[in-house]
């Protein structure tokens, strides 16, 4: 392990877990989906042209900052929400840590029957 | 975004060649690298150590679920459990499921790797920050065994 991963790590430490939870429903991707194109949004601006309530619109956000996908900023007397993508971006490395090292179990493998 | 992992190869032997791989004890560790203590049994636990140079205190374990016979064998298990000292018993594991297909050539192997999100927030870190580093060496070591023992 070198000085540089770890210490990498250590400075975008988050929380990882909820991150697959929170993308795992569609209010919330396409909620992500906006965000991660324009500039930060207002709840207003998020539930216009959705069937959704501001309620629930407002409990789904709070589901993506609780995973660190979202952060909200104060701007003025409004709170925005804005996209942060680092955490969606660690669990894209960690899956691909996994899918390498079933690769490498599956030529094994290949080997192994093929001989 | 993906929570689960698949894969799927094409393998030149009959179905009941790689049945054998992947459900008999000794052929398993063979490859994929690990001694395990006895044979695999539905719904029982399988132990073992892991056989990789430098990893061998890394235990094995991971409960059978499915054993049909050439179709589908399946195991739970907790990835990336390497600190012997922590207990990862309480977590929930990941499901990994072999799904064998016969083809004109031999056999179409469909690999599942299931439920990372259910992994607590610290083992993900956990699990992340210990193999960054280490898997860059360890692929070196596979590599020079795959060339040397095909």
């Amino acid at each position: 392990m070198s000085h540089k991963s770890r210490s990498g790590i250590a400075s975008r430490r988050r929380a990882h877990a909820p991150v697959f939870a929170a993308l795992g429903d569609e209010t919330r991707l396409s909620l992500v989906a906006k965000l991660s194109v324009g500039r930060p949004c207002s709840i207003s601006q998020l539930t216009g042209g959705s069937r959704l309530t501001r309620q629930a619109i407002t409990k789904h956000l709070r589901v993506l900052e609780g995973a660190g996908i979202v952060h909200s900023v104060r701007a003025g007397r409004e709170k925005l929400f804005e996209f942060h993508p680092e955490p969606m971006e660690e669990i894209r490395r960690y899956l691909d840590l996994v899918s390498e090292q079933w690769d490498q179990a599956l030529s094994r493998l290949k080997s192994f029957v093929e001989e | 975004m993906n929570d689960r992992i698949e894969k799927s190869i094409e393998l030149k032997a009959p179905v009941s060649r790689v049945w054998r791989a992947l459900t008999d004890y000794r052929e398993f560790g063979e490859w994929f690298r690990v001694k395990l203590d006895g044979p695999f049994m539905a719904g029982q636990v399988s132990r073992g150590y892991i056989t990789y140079p430098g990893y061998e205190h890394v235990k094995w374990e991971a409960v059978v679920q499915k054993m049909e016979p050439e179709r589908l064998f399946s195991f739970t298990w907790h990835p990336y459990s390497v600190d012997p000292k922590a207990d990862y018993s309480k977590e929930t594991p990941t499901l990994v499921e072999f799904k064998l297909e016969a083809t004109a050539g031999g056999t179409l192997l469909l690999l599942t790797e299931s439920g990372f999100d259910k992994i607590p927030s610290d083992r993900r870190l956990e699990a992340f920050r210990r193999n960054e580093g280490g898997w860059t060496e360890q692929m070196k070591n596979i590599e020079g065994h795959v060339t040397q023992k095909p």
